[in-house]
Parts: C-alpha cells; structure tokens; sequence
C-alpha cells in the first residue's frame, strides 16, 4: 500500500467500510458518488478485516477488468473474498470445503489465462447469439405459463415467488438438464449461499446434489448441457469430474439469481416510474435500450473483487502487486465518463457500454440469455397486465442483504 | 477501414454480432467470423462501437 494517507481517509487513517450498504434496493449507496468525486481508485477496508483498492470510476474499471496484471485467484492469500473472515480463516485454518469442493474457487470464475479460456471455449458454443435465439420460443412458453398462473392466482400475487424467480430457474434447468421438480431444494442452497453464515454448507450441499445428478446422467443420458459436456468432454478427459460439477455449480447458481433479481427489481423500477413504462407502452422498440439502462441503473452486482499481480498505476494511485482490488460496478455505471445525468432512469437511452456484466475475459458468460430471458418477460408483464401496480408502499419493500441487489418480495397487484 | 479478428483472444461474448451483424458472426465454436474484412460506409460507425464493446480486445481497426 501507498505510505502517504489516501484520499478519502479521516485523520485517525479508519479507511470507508466495504461492503458500503444500499439505502434503497434500487440505488447504489450514495457514498460510492463521494468516494468518486474524490478519485476514481480510493481504499477501503473490507469488512474492517483487510485492506483493498475500490474502483469506482468507469474508466478505470474497464481498464483494470482487462488488465492483465489483475487477477481472478480466489485462492491468493489477499484476494479480497466478500464475506467476512473467509479469507482470514481459510489463511489460516487451509481449505474451508472439501477437497474436491476447493476446485470450485479455481473454475472459470476463479480461473486466470490460459486455464480459463480452456474452460470458458467449452461453454461458449452453449451460450452464441445464434443459440440463445433458438431457446426463445421455450423461454417464452415458460414465461407465458408462468404468467398465467400468476394471474389465476391473484391478484394480489408476490411477483418475486411467482414469476421473477421461477422463469430463470426453469431456463436454466432445461438448458443445464437439471430436473425442475428439485428447485425448491437448489433455491433454498442458493439463498443460504448468500448469507456467509450458512455460505460453506450450502455449497458443499449443492456439489453432492450435482455429484449424484451426473453420475445419473453418466449412465443415463439426457439432453441437456450437462449431458453433452458428459459425452464431449468428460468421457474424452478434457473435464475430470469435480470440474464438471463445478461448470454446473457456476451455471446454476449464476442462471438464475442474477435474473431473477433484475425482473424483480426492472419491474419495481417501471412501476416506479410510470411516465417512463408509459413511453414503453407507446413505442415497443424502446425495450431493447430499456433493458440496457436497467441493466446500468440497477447494476445488481455490485462490486467484483480481484487481485494485482504487479504494480498498476491507476486514476492516480499506485496499485501494488498482492493488492485487492474490488471494481465497483454500481459505481462505475453512475460515473458521468458513461451517460450524461447518470443517476436518472431514462428509457430512450440504448447503450451496451455499461458494466453490468463485467468487462474483460471474465464478461457474464450468459448475458445474452438474460437478455433474452428479460425482454420476454418484461414485454409479457407490460403487454398482458396493463394495470400491474404495487400492493404495498415501496419503501416497505425489503432489499435483499449483500453483494448482489435484489427483493425478497414484490408484492402486485393488477 | 479495415478489420481484423483473432479468434483465440474471442471469449463468445457476441457483442459485435448483436452491433453490427452484417459484418461480425459466431463460429460453431462460439468465437468470432468476419463477413467482410471492409465495412461498408454506413458500418463504419458501429464497427467502431464494436471494438470499443468487445470484451477481450479480439477486434482490431485499421483505418486507410
């Protein structure tokens, strides 16, 4: 770290608490604009355990996501982990979770060149333009479905529990080939996941549900994505099996809370700005950029954490090789260096610019299945309940706790 | 304006493709194909974008 204090820190040195808290669901924490007019790159200290480098101008965001010198190694000694002593206790008690489990912190996301192209070109044809396209009409049959019970149901109805969470995990169960009738199950260890409490047991978990759910398909083959990796790539070794279950592990988890909060929030958002979903309802078009500035507004995954490998000099500061660095993506989405007036929700703006889904070699591996995913749906909620409103006050909404933004409940009405 | 594609540095993102599909498309392995290695003058600008959205820098521009 610098010698000399770093800008934003108070005269004892105490640096800003990471995570810093959102006041709103839908609103990056307002001390995220404090520390950027202040500098692009400051320091904070992560869960007042470790100190780190918080990116929060877009700029400098990108640069560093495709910097070389910045690496995805959860299994670094420094690299700043979001959940409070997991880094501490893993220094310094050694692996938290099983042996095969640990496999898990080096796979894709967690992989650096050459290792995590090998692994992401396994996947990439799963998820092209072209393909994504062909699930449209099964996307749209789950929407439709799920809609409709919805309605028959209501009103009121709880749109996160009957629409905004199912859809993805009904998408990503067809494509991956995991049988939707265990969703309750792998919903309930996706949300323990998120709460570092119960964090390790729900992965360990989810790796024995998805061990004994490929050892199934190995001897009886099904048509899924799971299914042709097992046929492609494990019974040629390119894959050993804790990779496999890994790959799974990721696409589960990733295909569907991340979606499933932006429907939920993208609708809150639309609902709370009605001249806005006005203007959408008038000319169709505009959803496509809609899309793109939720995508930016609500930026749900707030911040991605790294590692340097070597010195980075940056917005001013001098990054240290063994640094953390956590780029703050709700941040950099705000910075004016991307849109004018950025804290305004404007549906005319299109625009695939933003960092919601990362930038560099790491880039959401399914952005364009939730692109999809949230064009049908938002058109099927716009087009076929006209009069959707909120059945409770806003502000009594709850935001899901930690680093990636969502509701517990969105209660409607129609 | 001329460009050029590598498609060991491509990670399938398909950004270019959903810019500019006249010039830029997936190959079965995901990664990216070039249509035309000279865009139209009406392309220009969103070959541009292109390369600026392009996650991996595979996409490079020469201009004449």
């Amino acid at each position: 770290m610098t010698e000399t204090a770093p800008p934003g820190t108070t005269a004892g040195g105490a640096l800003p608490e990471f995570p810093l808290a959102r006041e709103c669901p839908y609103q990056p924490p307002s001390a995220y604009t404090e520390l950027r007019t202040a500098g692009p790159v400051s320091q904070v200290s992560v869960f007042g355990a470790q100190e780190a480098w918080l990116v929060t101008g877009y700029t400098e965001a990108r640069a560093l996501l495709a910097d070389p010198r910045v690496s995805s190694d959860r299994t670094h000694p420094n690299f700043p982990l979001p959940v409070p002593g997991l880094a501490k206790q893993r220094r310094e008690s050694g692996p938290l979770l099983g042996p095969d489990v640990e496999e898990l912190l080096s796979t894709l996301i967690g992989a650096d060149q050459p290792e995590h192209n090998r692994q992401r070109r396994m996947l990439i044809p799963s998820f092209t333009v072209k393909r994504i396209n062909t699930l449209r009409p099964g996307i749209q049959r789950i929407v439709d479905d799920r809609l409709a019970a919805m309605l028959d149901s209501g009103p009121p109805a709880d749109l996160v529990a009957d629409f905004a969470l199912p859809v993805p995990s009904m998408v990503i169960c067809e494509l991956l080939g995991v049988p939707y009738t265990d969703h309750e199950f792998f919903e309930e260890q996706s949300r323990r996941r998120l709460d570092p409490g119960t964090m390790l047991d729900a992965v360990d978990q989810l790796w024995r549900y998805l061990d004994e759910l490929i050892q199934r398909k190995e001897t009886d083959r099904g048509t899924g994505l799971l299914d042709e990796l097992i046929t492609d790539r494990l019974t040629t070794g390119e894959l050993d099996r804790p990779e496999l279950i890994a790959f799974a592990l990721i696409l589960l988890i990733a295909g569907h809370d991340t979606t499933a909060n932006m429907i939920a929030l993208g609708t809150l958002t639309l609902l709370e700005y009605p001249d806005r979903l006005a203007a959408l309802r008038a000319n169709p078009d505009l959803l496509t950029g809609t899309i793109e500035e939720q995508l930016r507004y609500l930026s749900i995954v707030s911040a991605l954490p790294r590692v340097a490998t070597e010195d980075i000099e940056i917005g001013g500061e001098l990054i240290r090789g063994g640094d953390g660095v956590l780029i703050a993506l709700v941040a950099a989405n705000r910075d004016g260096a991307l849109v004018d007036r950025p804290d305004e929700f404007e549906v005319e703006r299109s625009g695939r610019a933003h960092i919601a889904f990362g930038y560099g070699v790491h880039q959401c591996l399914g952005q364009n299945l939730a692109r999809a995913e949230l064009e049908i749906a938002f058109r099927a909620l716009i087009d076929r309940v006209p009069t959707l409103r909120l059945a409770v006050a806003a502000d009594a909404l709850h935001a899901k706790p930690g680093l990636l933004s969502g509701l517990t409940a969105l209660p409607v009405t129609w | 304006m001329r460009i050029t594609a590598d498609s060991d540095v491509c990670i399938g993102a398909g950004q270019c493709v959903l810019t500019l599909p006249s010039v830029f498309d997936q190959s079965d392995e995901g990664t990216v194909v070039l249509l035309k290695t000279e865009p139209d003058a009406d392309e220009e600008k969103r070959a541009r974008e292109a390369v600026r959205l392009c996650p991996s820098g595979a996409i490079t521009i020469e201009d004449d």
